[in-house]
This record gives C-alpha cells, sequence and structure tokens, in this order.
C-alpha cells in the first residue's frame, strides 16, 4: 500500500531547509505513520536530493508526523537552479513511499 | 467593554494573491480587521533596489489595486486593516493608501505607518554569523543589498492604540499581523506568553490566506474541494481566551476540515513545540481541531513560552545571474532525444569554456522534480531544461542561447525555445539583540 491511502501531505520551505508533514486521515492510523515512516526511510528515498540530516517530529495528538529535511533547496528558495525551487512538490513524491 | 468575538479575515497569503476574495470579505464577512500579508523572504529585498531607483516607490506593487478594491467596503463596515505591504517603503505606501481613499471619497480614515525594521547601516559592521552557514556577514559586505529584521506586534499595537484605521508595515512576523489586532482589542500582556501563543496559532493558521481553506491542498480523489476558482479566504473568530473557530463566508469556494487546518498548521514549521517569534516562543503541539459544523473548525490549545531576545534579520545580496533555456521534444523517442540535447548543451558549455558556480540540466516529464528519487515511464513530452547561476550575466545570456541553437544544430524536433537570464536576489538570515531595534510610528489621515 502506498503512503497516499492513509495520509496527506504538504511542503513548506525556510531557506535551505523543506518541511514535509504527513498527516494520518484517521487519527487511528497514526501509530502506522509511526512504525513505518521513519527518519531513516524517508532519508533514503529522496536520496540525493536531500544533502542534510533529515529530523522527525511527532504529533500523537493530530495524528502526525513532520520531517524537517536539511539542505533538501539546493542552496534555498532564492538561489536555486531546481524548477521547483520551493521544493512544493516534495510531499507529493513522498505519498508515493510504500508502507504496511 | 470588550468585544465578546473578534472576527479576523486574512485578505492576502501572497503579493501577487486574488483581490476578489479580500472583497467578498470586507462585505459579507462581519470582520473587525482584514490582514493582507504579502511579503515574502526576498521581496522586501527586491522593494528596496526599486526605492533605491525611485524613493517614492518601495512598496507593494499592488497596494493600490488592494486598496482601492477594498476600501470602500472596510469603511463603509468599520473594518480595520493591517498589512506589510509597505514593504522598504512604509510611509509612501502610507501616502498612497492616503491618495487612493481621497480618490475615492473616503475622508476621515487614520493610516499609520510602521518603520524601523530597516536594519542595513546598523548591522553592516557587527559581527555576526550567518544562520545558514555560519560564514560571518561581512563576507556579504559588497553585495548586501538590505537587512530586515522581523519585527513583532508591538508597534501595530501602539498604532492601533492610537486610532489606526489602516496599518502598513515593512517586514514584521507573519503572525504578528493578526496578534496584534487580538492584543490590542482583548488588552492582552506582552508577558502573558500563554495567549500570545494562541494568537500566533491563529496568525499561523491565516497567515497564507487560502492555504487553510482548501487552497494549495486538492488531490482529486484523494482530497476534494469544491469551488476553487472562487475560493474563499478564512476567518477566525476568536475570544478573549485565544482560542477561536477558523469558518469563511457562507457561498464562497473552497472548503475548511480538520485536514486542511492540520496541514496549515505544520506549514513551514520545523519544531512544533518551539516557532520562533518576536513576541513568544508559540507551542504548537497541544492545538486541537474540533468540527463544529461544515466549514466551521474549532481550534483549541495553543500555547507559549517567553521570546528568546533575538530578532531574526533577513539579509538581500546579489549573487550573480541565472541563464536558462527551455527546449521540447515529443512523440516516439522523446526521452532519448532530450536527453541528447542536454548532452549537446552540456559540451558546447565546455567547447566554450563556460564553467557556472552552479549548473542544472533537466528532463521535465522524468526528472526535474525528483532526479532519480521516482522512477519515470516513458512519457508522451518532454522538455528539456538547463539553467547556471555564474557571476556574469554575459555568460547567462550565451548558455540559455545555446539552449534555444537546439532549433537548427540540436535534435529533431525540438519546439517551443524559451529563454531567461535574471539577477539573483538571495537570502540569508542573522539574529540579532531585540533592543537594537527602534521603531516608529507615522500617521496621515485622509
Amino acid at each position: 500500500m502506498q503512503l497516499r491511502e492513509i495520509a496527506h501531505s504538504r511542503t513548506g520551505d525556510k531557506g535551505n531547509i523543506a518541511n514535509i508533514s504527513v498527516i494520518a486521515y484517521r487519527e487511528s492510523d497514526y501509530p502506522i505513520l509511526e512504525k513505518y515512516v521513519t527518519t531513516e526511510r524517508v532519508k533514503a528515498f529522496f536520496g540525493d536530493l536531500v544533502t542534510g540530516e533529515v529530523i522527525r517530529y511527532e504529533l500523537p495528538g493530530l495524528g502526525a508526523l513532520n520531517f524537517v529535511l536539511h539542505g533538501a533547496l539546493a542552496g534555498g528558495v532564492t538561489r536555486s537552479l531546481r524548477l521547483d525551487a520551493h521544493g512544493k512538490s516534495l510531499s507529493s513524491a513522498l505519498l508515493g513511499m510504500e508502507i504496511g | 467593554m470588550n468585544p465578546p468575538f473578534l472576527r479576523i479575515g486574512a485578505g492576502a497569503g501572497y503579493s501577487g494573491d486574488r483581490i476578489e476574495p479580500a472583497v467578498e470579505l470586507a462585505e459579507k464577512g462581519r470582520l473587525d480587521y482584514l490582514v493582507f500579508e504579502c511579503l515574502a523572504e526576498r521581496t522586501i529585498a527586491l522593494a528596496q533596489q526599486r526605492r533605491a531607483h525611485n524613493p517614492e516607490e518601495g512598496y507593494d506593487p499592488l497596494l493600490e489595486a488592494r486598496m482601492a478594491a477594498c476600501l470602500p467596503a472596510c469603511k463603509r463596515n468599520r473594518v480595520r486593516i493591517i498589512t506589510n505591504m509597505g514593504a522598504a517603503n512604509p510611509v509612501a505606501a502610507m501616502k498612497k493608501t492616503a491618495a487612493v481613499a481621497e480618490r475615492l471619497g473616503l475622508k476621515g480614515l487614520k493610516i499609520a505607518a510602521v518603520t524601523g525594521d530597516e536594519v542595513t547601516d546598523r548591522i553592516r559592521n557587527m559581527d555576526l554569523r550567518l544562520l545558514e552557514s555560519g560564514e560571518p556577514l561581512n563576507s556579504l559586505r559588497d553585495v548586501m543589498i538590505s537587512a530586515n529584521a522581523y519585527l513583532g506586534a508591538r508597534p501595530i499595537v501602539k498604532a492601533l492604540d492610537a486610532g489606526a484605521d489602516i496599518v502598513i508595515t515593512g517586514r514584521v512576523a507573519d503572525p504578528a499581523l493578526f496578534s496584534a489586532a487580538l492584543i490590542h482589542e482583548f488588552g492582552w500582556s506582552f508577558t502573558d506568553f500563554g495567549r500570545l501563543g494562541k494568537g500566533t496559532v491563529l496568525g499561523h493558521l491565516l497567515e497564507c490566506a487560502g492555504q487553510v481553506t482548501g487552497g494549495f491542498f486538492a488531490d482529486p480523489g484523494y482530497k476534494d474541494v469544491p469551488d476553487l476558482a472562487r475560493l474563499g479566504f478564512p476567518i477566525a473568530a476568536a475570544s478573549a481566551d485565544g482560542d477561536f473557530v477558523l469558518t469563511k463566508v457562507p457561498g464562497s469556494g473552497g472548503r475548511i476540515t480538520t485536514a486542511t487546518c492540520k496541514e496549515q498548521l505544520l506549514y513551514e514549521i520545523h519544531d512544533p513545540a518551539r516557532y520562533y517569534t518576536p513576541d513568544v516562543v508559540a507551542d504548537f503541539t497541544g492545538v486541537r481541531f474540533e468540527p463544529l459544523e461544515a466549514d466551521r473548525i474549532r481550534v483549541t490549545g495553543g500555547a507559549g513560552n517567553p521570546k528568546t531576545g533575538l530578532l531574526k534579520v533577513s539579509v538581500g545580496y546579489l549573487d550573480g545571474f541565472i541563464g536558462e533555456g527551455q527546449m521540447s521534444y515529443g512523440g516516439p523517442g522523446a526521452v532519448g532525444r532530450g536527453q541528447l540535447a542536454l548532452d549537446i548543451v552540456r559540451e558546447r558549455l565546455a567547447f566554450l569554456g563556460i564553467e557556472p558556480a552552479d549548473a542544472q540540466f533537466d528532463l521535465i516529464g522524468v526528472n526535474s522534480l525528483y532526479r532519480s528519487a521516482l522512477p519515470a515511464g516513458a512519457p508522451a513530452e518532454v522538455r528539456a531544461r538547463v539553467a547556471v547561476r555564474t557571476a556574469d550575466r554575459s555568460i547567462a545570456q550565451k548558455v540559455a542561447e545555446e539552449v534555444e541553437a537546439l532549433y537548427t544544430n540540436g535534435p529533431a524536433g525540438g519546439g517551443g525555445a524559451v529563454k531567461s537570464v535574471r539577477e539573483v536576489m538571495a537570502v540569508r538570515s542573522v539574529l540579532i539583540p531585540a533592543d537594537l531595534v527602534s521603531t516608529e510610528i507615522h500617521f496621515q489621515n485622509s
């Protein structure tokens, strides 16, 4: 199953750091997110797209995780050469992650 | 007596945002305040350049259009306006707004401008480190264009206390544009960090306007949103304790659900327990969203801790030029021809001795967003894209032209070439003690 079946997601940017929220549609699915959407798997998923550390913050009360990806925006929104300099499309990719 | 509920609407989520949703809010939102957040990270540095060319410029390019559209209903319905559309020149924005009001025959509006966020000369020779890289600030000294500190709510509150109907600022922490209204109306103390934290939650949820009412959310079949072409912007109805109900004008497009609220709460957030603002370190971890009825969500549980006493400063600096060219290829073999096009340009740059500081070779449709992180199929069409950053404008121009030259020198069937060159205004950040910044408030009546 793809993450997309149980969760939705949005990317934000600050400088060269992207954050990606992963939010369970049903809060009862939160333990699945916690188990399968790990820091290591997210880091591996994006490969060389993300050059720095990945940190996961947990929000069980909202049924959500928040990933902070350092070095994810090729130098930052204002000087990146990427087509999507904000990294806004990163969240959509992550929803294709296989879980369970 | 304090009002039982304060109704605050968000009239813009970025400088180019739609204007009619703000008019709809001013006319039908039963608002007390309408807030326009229009200042992205580098917008103010670009505005600073415009001001350098003309001292009457440097405010938001859409200020006049937004004010002309919204002022009549705001005046009629006694809706006060707070906005950072002053950008690099709040005083000129105040004068322009007064002129717009007078042109529309709207007399007796008190307009305020907040200045003091600009600290370019003050910090130029300070021993500060860039937050992103740890390098000294003075490594940018020859290319620095502007430095603007993120102000808190205090100067806005002062302007409201003095009776301003419209408050125009430059760089201010986005949520402070909203919390200032709460602080003024409910008489909150600047040491009441719990309430300031709740005000920050309100401001953070509203500051991107349509992003909490169904914009930036739709994913057909999974997350459907009605009538995005007529997206309604959000309204918060807040009580004196800082909790609030999020809603929008009945009949407007979009939707507000716990899901739209959660996405926006975590938008551009790092540690949700520590969201730094000039007024408070807000804690979002206890926030809860309770659906009341359609498009009405009760928001509770925001919290806060004492501020750090430091202000973030955005430093804008010139960082060379980006030259870019694109060309499309389609049909069977599109990916192969697009790849050949990129290889040709790569070889041409080497042949011409062009060594840009940074270069990107993309096949849009295959790897422009995620490189190799996602597998690509066999798209019906691809777009070859080459972008470089270089200190020299003529080199950037040359690279863009090399892509265009693929028309007659490259693979079969290349079409739709575009080329562009732009100067890069990059942004870095430093932290400074808050007491280095002194603000001033200016007034003008229409």
